[in-house]
């Protein structure tokens, strides 16, 4: 998270999250870092119908990819197939590629830029995990959507400035 | 602002200065003992709270506060015990929000409205289950404090949030606990942190759990006056975290009548996802086209019968507003909001974060550092800017602060100093003069590379529909 300014311990306004950037959303509408993984829906190239759930745990590097009715992925066999290098790079573009090794407990002191570079420092192995749990964070996101907007003062909000202009 | 003002503000005040240090040595005691947690304190953290009883022994909190203190170091921490010390925080904060408000006042010249009413409770208070779920979810970070935080106490927050979310009355409680779970999400586990952000997660701790007691917080919604006038927008102040954007409008209000003009602000906020930001924010907020066209066209507003609150919160209602003439905020600074009275600090809101006091500063010279940081320079005084609140919605950048010669902005005060937060400013470019406001994209962004990239991401809301349709259908 860059060099953490000098007083940053005892500033009430301390930027603790570097600000997310925007990302194409068709790809990949949902990433996270959440619950010990990086999880997130991918749509699938071919069929507009469908869409993968695809996962990496942090510290055991395990990961799975499923589709929505909880059918494995074909293009996993025993490496992660092409939605997993999707959701990682997409997660690279939303929070940078240091708060996502930091999350998963990849070591990329050796310079690792790109989701490849984070996949071949995997290791673990495809473990089924249940596709549920990512869907229902999904729309748990989605619901967000219909909260209504609201003309009252929120003060803490004082607490978190937008920013992002400045790295 | 002039330079002797500027003067007054930053010059050491012995009068004053010791009590604030002290008050914050204290409330920072409070800090560090949180890292830990409360459950095993240490000789240190004792002696830190034990302070904190101290300090406020004489005030009606005092009793409160001091077996509060007693209880914990024993190991009960019950909700009564922990709000009593986040009520003990949260006055010594509010006590250095006062003297820092009140010398700023005093600089400026700027006179305020005095405090008079206690509000009555909210009618629509949360359900008491679900203020409870939030205290429960707060016992248990203090509990394992700071260094005990992983991915399941996090994730045992989500069920609360939820039903926080789902209940209007607890916006506030809400938007804040959301805040506070997204950050300790994304540090866990919090233990492998280097440094960790006391002050701000126990402040944020401390007025969570103050929200969240049962019954509410007095509201001053029932004791609004309706007031009528021309609203002269100053500048947009932007909030943001993953699932929250707020604008909040600094302006003078001219009263109808001969009314003296009041600084007033006006808040619209939205629930988001951490995907859509930028200028793409300005959407979400898109129910308020008079209040965006007022800050992207820079004109006045003429409003009728708007809910004013004491705290100077002017309530919006865009089907009671229309534009008016064109008004340039920086003239509207110069010329009205000398005058104008400023409205009084809700005595439960008073905390130093919450100090955004605007201000025009012109004649200045900018010196830019190393490290980018901008300072202004005004008669041999300087005044940082706090460059970090530049939000990514507007085309105010460090750029055209760094070549401006006129800033309208907020004065705040963290970590034990002044800075100024840029809403606008004048700079020259190619030896023309420019201006740069937050609000300048409300109605979407002007500037044509800036449309370009946003055309090209798309829709992301629509997007995000169409894709959990496919999720659902199944």
């Amino acid at each position: 998270m860059g060099t953490i300014e000098v007083g940053w311990e005892r500033r009430s306004a301390a930027r603790v999250l570097p600000a997310v950037q925007p990302r194409k959303l068709a790809k990949v509408p949902f990433v996270e870092l959440a619950d010990g993984r990086l999880q997130g829906v991918v749509s699938s190239g071919s069929d507009i119908e469908r869409v993968y759930v695809s996962s990496v745990v942090a510290g055991s590097h395990a990961f799975n990819c499923s589709t929505n009715n909880n059918r494995p992925c074909g293009g996993l066999r025993g490496a992660p197939c092409k939605h997993l290098h999707a959701l990682v790079d997409e997660a690279i573009l939303q929070y940078g590629v240091e708060r996502v090794a930091r999350y998963l407990r990849i070591d990329v002191s050796d310079g690792a830029s790109s989701g490849s570079d984070l996949l071949v420092r995997l290791n673990g192995s495809h473990e089924p995990t249940p596709a549920a749990v990512v869907f229902s964070r999904f729309l748990r996101h989605l619901a967000y959507l219909e909260v209504p907007g609201s003309t009252e003062p929120l003060p803490e909000l004082h607490w978190f400035p937008a920013t992002g202009a400045v790295d | 602002m002039l330079a002797t003002q500027l003067a007054g503000l930053t010059a050491p005040d012995p009068a004053v200065d010791p009590g604030i240090e002290e008050a914050l040595d204290l409330v920072g005691g409070f800090d560090d003992a949180f890292t830990h947690g409360f459950a095993r304190l240490g000789e240190q953290p004792r002696a830190a709270l034990a302070a904190l009883a101290g300090a406020v022994a004489v005030t009606p909190l005092g009793e409160r506060v001091r077996e509060g203190v007693e209880k914990i170091v024993a190991g009960s921490l019950a909700d009564e015990h922990l709000t009593a010390l986040a009520g003990g925080r949260a006055a010594l904060l509010g006590a250095v929000h006062d003297a820092l408000l009140a010398r700023l006042d005093g600089v400026l010249g700027r006179s305020r409205a005095s405090w008079a009413v206690a509000g009555p409770a909210d009618p629509a208070t949360p359900p008491d289950n679900v203020l409870a779920g939030c205290r429960s979810w707060l016992r248990e970070l203090a509990i394992a404090g700071w260094r005990g935080v992983d991915h399941d106490l996090v994730a045992a927050s989500a069920q609360t949030l939820d039903a926080v979310l789902a209940a209007p009355s607890s916006r506030r409680l809400a938007v804040l606990l959301d805040g506070l779970a997204a950050e300790l999400r994304a540090c866990c586990p919090v233990a492998t942190m280097d440094r960790l952000p006391t002050r701000r997660w126990a402040d944020l701790w401390s007025r969570a759990l103050l929200l969240a007691q049962p019954g509410g917080w007095p509201v001053a919604t029932a004791t609004a006056t309706a007031v009528s006038g021309r609203l002269l927008p100053l500048g947009a102040d932007v909030h943001e975290h993953g699932t929250a954007i707020q604008i909040q409008v600094h302006a003078v209000l001219e009263p109808a009548g001969d009314a003296a003009p009041r600084l007033v602000r006006t808040s619209v906020s939205a629930a988001k996802v951490e995907t859509i930001t930028g200028p793409a924010v300005w959407r979400l907020l898109a129910d308020h086209p008079v209040l965006l066209g007022a800050l992207a066209k820079r004109h006045a507003v003429e409003i009728t019968d708007l809910p004013l609150l004491p705290s100077g919160d002017l309530l919006w209602r865009d089907d009671q507003a229309r534009p008016d003439a064109p008004a340039d905020p920086f003239a509207t600074a110069r010329l009205r909001l000398p005058e104008a009275v400023a409205p009084a600090v809700p005595p439960l809101d008073r905390h130093p974060v919450r100090l955004a006091e605007p201000v025009l500063l012109e004649d200045y010279s900018t010196t830019v550092d190393d490290s980018g940081g901008i300072t202004l320079e005004l008669g041999g005084n300087s005044l940082p800017v706090d460059v970090s609140r530049l939000p990514t919605c507007a085309p105010l950048t460090p750029e055209s602060v760094a070549r401006s010669s006129a800033c309208l902005g907020l004065l705040r005060w963290d970590a034990g100093r002044w800075r100024l937060q840029p809403l606008a400013v004048q700079y020259t470019v190619k030896r023309a003069t420019a201006e740069a406001h937050t609000g300048d994209w409300a109605l979407g962004p002007t500037d044509p590379k800036v449309v370009k990239a946003e055309a090209k991401a798309g829709d992301a809301v629509a997007v995000l529909r169409e894709r959990a349709g496919r999720l659902l259908r199944r």
